[in-house]
C-alpha cells in the first residue's frame, strides 16, 4: 500500500505516480489523504488499481477512469468519473452536478445524493444513486442505466437516447421525450443485478422504468422537398 | 434588378428576389427550416476588401524566389511540453467522420502531412484512417463527446476544445440520419439512421472557471504533454479570446461567420456571428492586452481561400490559419466534372451545399460506399498537399514584397483597406488616406 498526503505532494505528483503504474505495475493499492476538495485527484487512471480517497475531492475526480476501483471517503464535487470508461467509482457522500457525466463504460455508485445533471450525455455505463439526483438528469443520455433509489428533480432524461432509467422516489417531472415504460420481468433482474453490483439491498420491484419515446429521433417534414 | 432571361420590363425586388421567395415556398410545404452544409453565402466584408503596400522607396523587398522567408510555425509553446511545429502556417480545420467519408478524412491526413502540416479530428472521434495518416492530429474535445476516450486523448498531438463554430455559434453539430451507418453509429453509441442534433454546450462545465479546471484535467490525463486549444465561433471574439486566455488556453482558434459547417440551419448560417475580417482584430486586441500576443498563438479559420487570405490574417495578428471548405474543394469537392449529377440533386456544380444529405457526386460530404470510392485517398492528399504549397508561396511572395523575412512580420501597417467597413473592422486606414474609421478623423 502506497499512501501519498496531498498536503505534502501536489495532485500533479500523485496522477505521475498513478499514470506510471500503467507502464509499469509496481503498486496497486493507493490510499490518498488530505485532499482538501482539491480538482482532478486521480483522473485519467489506466491499470487496475484500488484507490482510497480519503476526505472530500473537488472537479473531475476519477476522470475518464480505466479499469482502477476508486473510492471518495467523502464527498466529490462537479463531474465524478467523467466519461469513465471502466472500471468502478465509489462516492460514499454526496456528488455535486454532473455526475457520470458522457461516462462510456463502468460502474458509479453514489451512496449520498447527486446535483444537477447526474448521467448527462451517458454511453454506457451503470450509475446507480442511493439518494436522490437533481434536475435534468440523464439530459440526452445515450446508452447505459441510471437507478435512482430516491427521488429525481426536473426534466428528468430529456432529449433522451437508449439510457434506461429507473427511479424509486418521485419524479418532479420528466423532459422532452421521455416517458414512463412497462417493467417487466426481465427489468428486474436486470436492475437487480446492478442494484447488487452496487451493494444496494433495494427492491427492485418498487422502481418505475424511464426511457424515451423516441419521438425526437428524426425531424418531422411535411414533404420532403 | 434585370436579368439576362427575363425580359427587360421586369423587375425583381432586391428585398423578394428568386432566393428569397424558393425559400418561402419551400417553408410552406415542408414545415421544416433549410439545413445545408457550406459556410455563409451573403457578401460579407473580407479579405478581398484589404490590399497590401508592397515595398518602394520607402520599405526595401526581399528577392522574390531566393531570399529566405521563414514560414515555419511553433504551437503550444505556453504549457506543453510537446509544442506542435508546422512548416506553413495553413492547417486544416476539424471535419468530422460522419460528415466526411474515411476516403476524404484520409486524404486530408495524407495532404497535411506532406507538407508538415496538422490536420484535425471532428465530432464523433478519431479514426485509425486518420490517426494513421496525419503526422500531426489534433482531437477535438466537443460538447457531443461522441468517440471520446483516453486512449485516443493521449495518441493526439494536441487538444481542440470546441466551445463555437462560426457558422453556428451558440448550436451544437447535425448530422442527419441518411449519413448515421452503423460505423457512424457505432463511433458515435447512437441508434442508426436518427437526426443526431449534437449538444451545444459542454456537459460537466459551465463558465470560464470551470473550464480552468477541465483544461487542467485534460492536462492530467495527458500528462502536461500536449498544447490545449480553445475554438469559439467568432461573436464577442475580445471577451471570448480573453476568458479563452484565462482559463489557460495554449492557443485560441478563432472562427468567423463564413466558416464552413457539414449541416446547419441556414438561418443560422447567414445571421449569427461576426464576419472573420471583424474578428482578428478583436482577438489579437486581446492577447495584446492580456501581454500575451504570440505567448497565445492565434488560430483563425472563416473563408480562407488563398495565400493573400492567409498573409493578410498573418498581418493582422494571426500566428496561423485553418481551412475547411478550401480543403475540400482541392479534394474536388463541387468539381464542375460532376455538374450534371449535381443537377440531378436539384444544384449545379460550384453551388452545392447540401452536405448533410450524404449524396455528394465528388464522394467527399457522404457515407455512402460506393460515392466515397470515387474520392482515391492518395490523389486526394497530393492535391491538397499542392494546394497548400501554392498557399504558402502565394503568402511568401506577399510577405517578401512587403519585405518581411518571416510571414509573421507582416503587420497591419502593411495593409490599407477599399471600404469603410473593412477599414473600420480590420482597423487599417483606408486606401489613400490615413484615416481609421472610429480611431482617428
Ligand atoms: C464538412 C465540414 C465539417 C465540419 N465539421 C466540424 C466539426 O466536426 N467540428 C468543428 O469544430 N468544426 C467543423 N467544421 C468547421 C471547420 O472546422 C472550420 O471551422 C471551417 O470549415 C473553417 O471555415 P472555411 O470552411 O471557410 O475554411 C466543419 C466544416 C465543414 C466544411
Amino acid at each position: 500500500m502506497q499512501s501519498i498526503n496531498l498536503a505534502e505532494h501536489t495532485v500533479r505528483e500523485l496522477n505521475q505516480l498513478l499514470h506510471d503504474q500503467s507502464k509499469d505495475l509496481v503498486e496497486d493499492q493507493w490510499e490518498i489523504s488530505e485532499t482538501s476538495g482539491q480538482h482532478n485527484i486521480a483522473c485519467g487512471l489506466n491499470q487496475k488499481l484500488n484507490v482510497g480517497i480519503k476526505g472530500h475531492v473537488g472537479y473531475f475526480c476519477a476522470g475518464m477512469n480505466q479499469h482502477a476501483h476508486v473510492t471518495v471517503h467523502g464527498n466529490a464535487g462537479q463531474g465524478v468519473a467523467e466519461n469513465m470508461m471502466s472500471g468502478t467509482v465509489h462516492v460514499k457522500g454526496d456528488a455535486s452536478s454532473a455526475a457520470g457525466a458522457t461516462s462510456h463504460g463502468g460502474l458509479l455508485v453514489i451512496d449520498g445524493n447527486t446535483g444537477a445533471r447526474c448521467g448527462i450525455s451517458m454511453k454506457g455505463s451503470d450509475i446507480v444513486v442511493k439518494g436522490n439526483v437533481g434536475h435534468m438528469s440523464c439530459f440526452m443520455a445515450q446508452a447505459g442505466t441510471l437507478v435512482v433509489c430516491g427521488d429525481a428533480g426536473e426534466a428528468l432524461g430529456d432529449s433522451l437516447y437508449e439510457t434506461v432509467i429507473f427511479v424509486k422516489g418521485k419524479v418532479q417531472s420528466l423532459g422532452a421525450d421521455c416517458v414512463e415504460k412497462s417493467v417487466t420481468d426481465k427489468h428486474f433482474k436486470q436492475l437487480k443485478k446492478l442494484l447488487d453490483r452496487a451493494g444496494s439491498e433495494e427492491d427492485p420491484t418498487h422502481f418505475k422504468r424511464y426511457g424515451s419515446a423516441r419521438q425526437l429521433y428524426n425531424f418531422k417534414v411535411d414533404n420532403a422537398y | 434588378m434585370n436579368n439576362n432571361d427575363t425580359q427587360d420590363n421586369l423587375r425583381e425586388s432586391a428585398t423578394f428576389d428568386r432566393v428569397t421567395m424558393a425559400e418561402i415556398r419551400r417553408a410552406a410545404e415542408t414545415g421544416i427550416y433549410d439545413i445545408r452544409g457550406f459556410g455563409a453565402k451573403r457578401k460579407l466584408p473580407h479579405f478581398d476588401d484589404l490590399l497590401f503596400l508592397g515595398a518602394s522607396m520607402s520599405r526595401y523587398p526581399l528577392e522574390g524566389y531566393r531570399e529566405a522567408c521563414e514560414t515555419k510555425v511553433v504551437l503550444g509553446t505556453r504549457f506543453a511540453k510537446k509544442p506542435i511545429i508546422i512548416d506553413t502556417p495553413v492547417t486544416i480545420a476539424g471535419m468530422s467522420f460522419g460528415a466526411l467519408s474515411a476516403n476524404a478524412k484520409e486524404a486530408l491526413g495524407r495532404g497535411a502531412s506532406a507538407v508538415g502540416t496538422s490536420t484535425t479530428t471532428g465530432d464523433g472521434g478519431m479514426t485509425p484512417e486518420e490517426r494513421g495518416q496525419s503526422d500531426k492530429l489534433v482531437y477535438q474535445y466537443l460538447p457531443s463527446r461522441y468517440g471520446m476516450n483516453p486512449d485516443d486523448l493521449r495518441k493526439a498531438d494536441a487538444i481542440e476544445i470546441v466551445l463555437g463554430q462560426g457558422a453556428k455559434p451558440g448550436g451544437g453539430g447535425m448530422l442527419l440520419g441518411q449519413k448515421i451507418t452503423d460505423r457512424v453509429a457505432g463511433m458515435r453509441t447512437l441508434p442508426k439512421g436518427v437526426d443526431q442534433r449534437s449538444a451545444c454546450r459542454h456537459p460537466d462545465w459551465t463558465g470560464p472557471d470551470d473550464l480552468a479546471i477541465k483544461i487542467q484535467e485534460l492536462r492530467e490525463i495527458t500528462d502536461w504533454q500536449v498544447p490545449i486549444y480553445i475554438k469559439i465561433g467568432a461573436t464577442r471574439t475580445y471577451y471570448d479570446v480573453k476568458l479563452a486566455v484565462k482559463a489557460g488556453a495554449d492557443v485560441v482558434v478563432v472562427d468567423g461567420m463564413q466558416g464552413g459547417t457539414a449541416a446547419t440551419q441556414e438561418v443560422f448560417i447567414e445571421h449569427v456571428g461576426i464576419p472573420t475580417l471583424a474578428a482578428i482584430p478583436q482577438a489579437v486586441q486581446a492577447l495584446q492586452d492580456m501581454g500575451m500576443h504570440r505567448k497565445v498563438q492565434l488560430i483563425v479559420s472563416g473563408g480562407i481561400r488563398n495565400g493573400a487570405d492567409v498573409a493578410k490574417c498573418m498581418a493582422l495578428g494571426a500566428d496561423a490559419v485553418a481551412i475547411g471548405t478550401a480543403a475540400l474543394v482541392a479534394l474536388g469537392c463541387n468539381d464542375p466534372k460532376y455538374d450534371e449529377e449535381f443537377k440531378q440533386l436539384g444544384s449545379a456544380a460550384g453551388f452545392y451545399d447540401d452536405y448533410h444529405e450524404g449524396k455528394d457526386p465528388a464522394g467527399i460530404s457522404t457515407q455512402d460506399p460506393i460515392l466515397a470510392q470515387r474520392l482515391n485517398p492518395v490523389d486526394g492528399g497530393r492535391k491538397l498537399a499542392n494546394y497548400i504549397r501554392v498557399l504558402t508561396l502565394e503568402a511568401q511572395t506577399i510577405a517578401r514584397a512587403c519585405g518581411k523575412s518571416n510571414l509573421n512580420n507582416l503587420e497591419p501597417e502593411d495593409m490599407v483597406a477599399l471600404t469603410l467597413e473593412s477599414a473600420a473592422m480590420a482597423k487599417v486606414p483606408l486606401a489613400g488616406t490615413s484615416w481609421i474609421p472610429g480611431q482617428s478623423f
